[in-house]
């Protein structure tokens, strides 16, 4: 079954003369339980796709349909929350300062209309690897591998089946990072999850997704697989550039 | 003879829960030469390389028995020898040129402002001097970056320019703590290479603060891995991936790799010892 499917997907800001086209005419499909990466340079539109998806960015045409159900405009609804949830890049920025983990995670569960709640955040807790001595910690007493932790208990809170990850480690240490990717990894086998992750860094995405796309200027130049990628047999000329200028020579 | 000697560098913070030592002696020589310096967020890289400086604010403390610059001892400077030394005999290029450059001034004029700064001359000569040095960082069309303001620049060109400045007092060490982080992978390359060649060219010294273990191997020619505000280990940049020490193996297998598949990443498991054992000496 088809998790996330997008067709002709163009996406815009601003008006008239002062119009960007950030995504122009993407074509992308990602299969129940896959994990698809999207990669390319700062401003190439990988984040705007995510941002579209989930109505952060209002003005897109085209088609995007979430397990089969086509989306509009850029108002989402309850059920929709409960199917995507999005992970932001930036766990400094992501969470309230003046909220405990506890809160965080205690209104996203209440929000989602679910009951159990004291027990459904001790779960989310253990889920992330995080244990319960965290639950009354506010942001600024955690690392930043512990927030990028809440961020993902929160968008788990709802029992989603897609989550889209907006470089989720790329403002981490490469140890924290490590920690990080093998979490969302066990997350994934352990709910049957599907991801869109988007990230600059070839090696991240070539070790999570099993898909990629690579992204120019709003245009998808290319889709192959990660094992294409490692084999170093990307056919466009960009997405070869991008290789070369992530492998260190040894 | 070394340019840069520092002997057990300390940096410290008075904090409401007593005092926060940021770096914990260190001890190292520069000759002309490319010197790395890695290690995680809080390892204390970034405040070596401030240090030496003196750009460490108030409350801060830093401490050492000396920081030569070629035999002068820079803690010795009051605040008006040390802005003789910023620029002109050390510069420094930070991690991010939006916050670095100022956004109401004009690239042309920030860049002569470098060169007045130092020398007396007139404006034609420094105006001169800008253009020169933005055309050797390989920007191409120079009196049109001249006239722009930051926000009109790309990063990868801010960057270059920041580099441009720094370069225009003709400085004999530059510290770049973390130059590239903030851009693409394709340009942080154009970039990197733009800022070795002049370095190598002018016989300067350099100091490369970076997270990234793979840039630092293959851009340097020494490397000190930092851990806890102390140097645990020293090697040559072309042998990093035989370094010796768990810290530094623990890092480079915590790295994704395209020529190595596996379903988990290793983590960092860390030993208290690795904080404790006395700064190796670089």
């Amino acid at each position: 079954m088809t998790a996330l499917e997008i067709r002709d997907l163009d996406v815009w800001f601003g008006h008239a003369h002062d119009r960007v086209d950030a995504v122009k005419g993407a074509n992308l499909s990602v299969v129940q339980g896959e994990s698809f990466g999207l990669v390319g340079e700062s401003g190439s539109g990988k984040s705007t796709i995510l941002r579209a998806i989930t109505g952060l960015a209002p003005q897109w045409s085209g088609t995007i349909e979430v397990e089969g159900q086509a989306l509009s405009g850029a108002k989402r609804y309850r059920a929709f929350f409960r199917t995507v949830q999005m992970v932001f890049q930036d766990p400094y920025a992501s969470l309230h300062p003046r909220h405990t983990v506890d809160q965080v995670l205690s209104e996203t569960l209440h929000l989602h209309g679910l009951d159990n709640i004291d027990k459904r955040v001790a779960g989310l807790l253990d889920d992330v690897g995080l244990g319960q001595r965290f639950r009354f910690r506010y942001p600024h007493q955690l690392s930043g591998g512990q927030r990028q932790r809440v961020a993902i208990a929160r968008a788990l809170a709802g029992e989603p089946d897609i989550l889209l990850l907006d470089e989720p480690t790329s403002a981490l240490d490469v140890s924290v990072q490590a920690e990080v990717l093998n979490l969302l990894a066990d997350l994934r086998t352990k709910h049957g999850l599907t991801y869109l992750m988007v990230s600059h860094d070839l090696p991240v995405i070539a070790h999570m997704c099993d898909q990629l796309a690579v992204m120019r200027n709003g245009e998808i130049v290319e889709v192959m697989s990660s094992e294409t990628l490692r084999m170093g047999n990307p056919k466009h000329e960009y997405s070869q550039e991008l290789l070369r200028a992530s492998v260190a020579p040894q | 003879m070394s340019l840069l000697d520092i002997e057990d560098l300390w940096v410290r913070f008075p904090t409401r829960q007593g005092v926060f030592d940021a770096v914990r002696g260190v001890s190292f020589s520069l000759g002309r030469e490319r010197l790395g310096i890695v290690g995680e967020s809080g390892s204390g890289k970034s405040m070596t390389g401030r240090a030496i400086l003196r750009l460490i604010r108030k409350p801060g403390i830093v401490e050492a028995s000396h920081v030569n610059l070629e035999g002068r001892d820079l803690l010795e400077l009051g605040e008006r020898e040390m802005r003789a030394v910023r620029g002109k005999q050390i510069s420094m290029v930070m991690q991010d040129p939006k916050f670095s450059l100022n956004p109401v001034v004009t690239v042309g004029e920030q860049l002569m402002e470098a060169y007045l700064q130092h020398n007396s001359g007139k404006k034609f000569h420094a105006r001169k001097m800008a253009i020169e040095m933005l055309e050797n960082v390989s920007i191409r069309d120079a009196e049109r970056v001249m006239r722009a303001y930051p926000h009109e620049v790309s990063g990868g060109m801010g960057q270059r320019i920041m580099i441009a400045m720094m370069l225009i007092p003709n400085p004999k060490i530059l510290i770049a703590d973390e130059p590239t982080s903030a851009l693409d992978v394709s340009v942080q390359r154009q970039v990197l290479n733009i800022m070795d060649g002049l370095v190598k060219e002018r016989g300067m010294g350099l100091i490369f603060i970076s997270h990234d273990l793979n840039l630092v191997s293959e851009f340097c020619d020494r490397v000190l891995i930092m851990y806890s505000g102390r140097i645990v280990e020293v090697c040559e940049a072309n042998k990093l991936h035989q370094a010796q020490h768990p810290y530094t193996q623990g890092l480079l297998n915590s790295l994704p790799r395209l020529d190595d598949k596996r379903t988990h990443l290793s983590v960092l498991a860390r030993d208290p010892s690795w904080s404790n054992a006395p700064s190796v000496r670089g």
